[in-house]
């Protein structure tokens, strides 16, 4: 089943924006997502991310931009004559028609008049063909799920939109249809273009993320580019977690940047800092909390010549299972999250403990501190 | 205290059948009086059984000419009232207008005014315009009144519909028509139906307005209060009879047809 890779599965936007009266939902952006890709528009509700998608499936008129699927400007195409199909967030199925209608609904509309074995095989797919004759209502809401995804992909779409469609399932579902969409991108083929608030999810299943904020791609890339890598605070706090410490630009030394914190110092590579580094200027000093190793203050003379490290407190320390999560509290930065694998536990690492935190340069990233620190985090987003 | 027991499991079963009883009584009369055989020129005494007035329905003069009038104004105020009905309710549900609002409690004014003064501005209005009173101008007056009810009953529906299903339709390469004739309207029918229904029975059933707007035209209520002051033939039981249990047909039908397609899909 799998197409030629001739370029008409790429969805290419240039320009595009949409403003409601005064409010801008979307910022003029760029973005091609590549034939035959699962490509995720990630972000909080509200930054853009649906509308960006219902202007690709034709139901929001871009306020300025072209929408190209392949060589084809679709800009005035209506959605019914788009060679695009969207799953809904609300699944959206015809509560009137069974499941085999509903599933048939796509080709019926294109005049095709034999539809039964098409149908019978696209429910097969989605390990549906016992319910054909049900109604909607009478399945569950994974089954629900799978209809609304079968009856767009009957039709061959060069391009499936996917309007957070987990979204109303319960976690443990959830992981499951996302390994099953997974699969089925795969076997089929088609570019997917997956929109979702929930970074795990981006993250298991797209090849790329756009990360959206405020109506912008803050930035694009391969889920593990994007974590390893973020490029703001943003990004840095909505996927995953991260520690960021401010600090002060002191010398340059080669390829790496050293940095003034609280008295201590700290490296970090030049190539992994986002930030204009002049002399003096501040900078914000990024970590991922599992990158951290944690030492007791007793046995800081152990540690590895080379390392950054930082002094402090356990503040709270909890248990999960693979990891602890450690809450240390530095004179550099309160709060600092730490996680450490459960392989060889110290017994000393109790809150009220003196440890040292350190980690290899490499790992480091650097930030504009002209940003806001605390962005994308949880508490932000909510607020 | 065994009866206090057996009275305390079926209070709601015996409330509920007294209640039946109340609605129903009425209609039992009416049946058993078309089987009777008056003395005098009333109906309002049981005398004896006979089935003269079922073997000869059309046997009073006039009364069948003013039921086919009734019945072609129902139904053609009721294909009227429902279609108008149905377009302002999407109109009032999906566009932004000036003097949406308005419109929205204007249309139940006919609902809430009292018949009586209705029917008399009507009268003024059709006058002063010269109209010619009679089949027109009672469908004209019928339509108005209906429109409200139809309203009320589409709008809810179409309300609590999901405009993503209409999205949903038009991703899947239904254009504009063929999204409104398999989507839209469909979801809407069990509104515009139970509108269509509501407006028939208005529509034939109705006195007070038809009678200051029907000039010399008799429709079947009409008739009936007319005969009442010199007369009840037991012919008028027997329309009033037949209606009822065409009505319970109708219903009974829709009951099997819905049961069976339940048990069908399950």
């Amino acid at each position: 089943m799998k197409t030629t890779p001739d370029n008409s599965g790429d969805v290419r936007l240039s320009g595009i924006s949409k403003t409601y009266g005064s409010f801008t939902a979307v910022h003029p952006l760029d973005l091609t997502v590549p034939e035959g890709s699962f490509f995720a528009l990630l972000g909080a509700s509200g930054c853009g991310k649906t509308t960006t998608l219902r202007m690709i499936a034709g139901l929001e008129e871009p306020t300025t931009g072209t929408v190209r699927l392949g060589d084809q400007d679709v800009t005035n195409l209506p959605p019914y004559k788009r060679p695009v199909n969207t799953v809904f967030q609300s699944y959206a199925l015809f509560p009137h028609l069974d499941i085999f209608e509903n599933v048939a609904f796509g080709l019926r509309r294109r005049g095709i008049k034999s539809v039964k074995k098409q149908v019978e095989d696209m429910l097969e797919l989605v390990q549906l063909g016992e319910q054909a004759r049900k109604r909607p209502h009478q399945l569950s809401g994974g089954q629900q799920q799978r209809v609304a995804v079968a009856r767009a992909l009957i039709n061959h779409p060069r391009v499936l939109l996917l309007d957070e469609p987990l979204g109303a399932l319960d976690l443990k579902l959830r992981r499951q249809m996302q390994l099953e969409l997974k699969r089925i991108q795969t076997e089929v083929g088609i570019t997917f273009v997956h929109v979702t608030h929930d970074q795990e999810e981006a993250m298991t299943m797209a090849d790329t993320v756009a990360v959206m904020n405020g109506g912008r791609v803050e930035q694009l890339g391969s889920p593990a580019d994007l974590y390893e890598n973020p490029q703001s605070t943003f990004v840095a706090n909505f996927l995953g977690t991260s520690n960021l410490i401010e600090a002060e630009v002191d010398t340059k030394n080669g390829d790496d940047i050293v940095l003034k914190a609280a008295g201590g110092k700290l490296v970090l590579p030049q190539a992994r800092c986002s930030a204009p580094t002049t002399a003096g200027g501040r900078v914000l000093v990024g970590i991922r909390p599992e990158k951290i190793s944690l030492t007791h203050a007793d046995d800081a003379g152990r540690i590895p010549e080379g390392r950054n490290r930082l002094t402090g407190k356990i503040a709270d320390a909890s248990f999960i299972g693979v990891s602890t999560q450690y809450v240390i509290d530095s004179p550099v930065c309160d709060g600092l999250a730490v996680y450490v694998q459960n392989v060889e536990r110290d017994g000393r690492l109790v809150p009220g403990a003196d440890v040292v935190l350190h980690w290899s340069p490499a790992h480091t990233f650097g930030l504009d501190a002209a940003q806001r620190i605390d962005a994308g985090t949880e508490e932000e987003v909510a607020a | 205290m065994p009866f206090v027991n057996w009275l305390k499991r079926r209070l709601v079963v015996i409330a509920g059948l007294l209640t039946l009883a109340y609605l129903l009584l009425p209609n039992i009369v009416v049946t058993v009086f078309s089987f009777n055989q008056p003395k005098g020129r009333f109906n309002y005494e049981w005398q004896q059984f006979s089935t003269a007035a079922w073997k000869d329905p059309c046997g009073v003069a006039d009364m069948c000419g003013s039921l086919s009038i009734s019945l072609q104004i129902a139904v053609w105020a009721t294909v009227g009232a429902t279609i108008l009905g149905t377009m302002i309710s999407f109109a009032l549900v999906r566009y932004r207008f000036r003097a949406r609002g308005a419109v929205n409690s204007l249309i139940f004014l006919p609902m809430a005014m009292p018949e009586v003064v209705m029917a008399a501005s009507l009268l003024t209005l059709f006058l002063n315009m010269g109209a010619q009173l009679g089949f027109w101008t009672i469908l004209i007056a019928h339509i108005m009144f209906c429109l409200s009810f139809v309203v009320t009953a589409v709008k809810a529906r179409v309300m609590s519909m999901d405009p993503r299903l209409e999205e949903a339709a038009r991703d899947l390469y239904a254009g504009p028509v063929q999204t409104f004739l398999r989507v839209t309207l469909p979801i809407a029918a069990p509104g515009i139906a139970a509108g269509a229904l509501l407006s028939f029975a208005l529509s034939f059933d109705d006195f007070i307005i038809t009678n200051f707007n029907a000039g010399s035209t008799v429709t079947f209520p009409m008739f009936v209060w007319g005969s009442a002051q010199r007369g009840t033939p037991v012919q008028i039981n027997v329309i009033g009879t037949a209606m009822f249990l065409v009505a319970v047909f109708f219903v009974l039908t829709s009951m099997v047809v819905g049961n069976r397609r339940n048990k069908h899909k399950a």
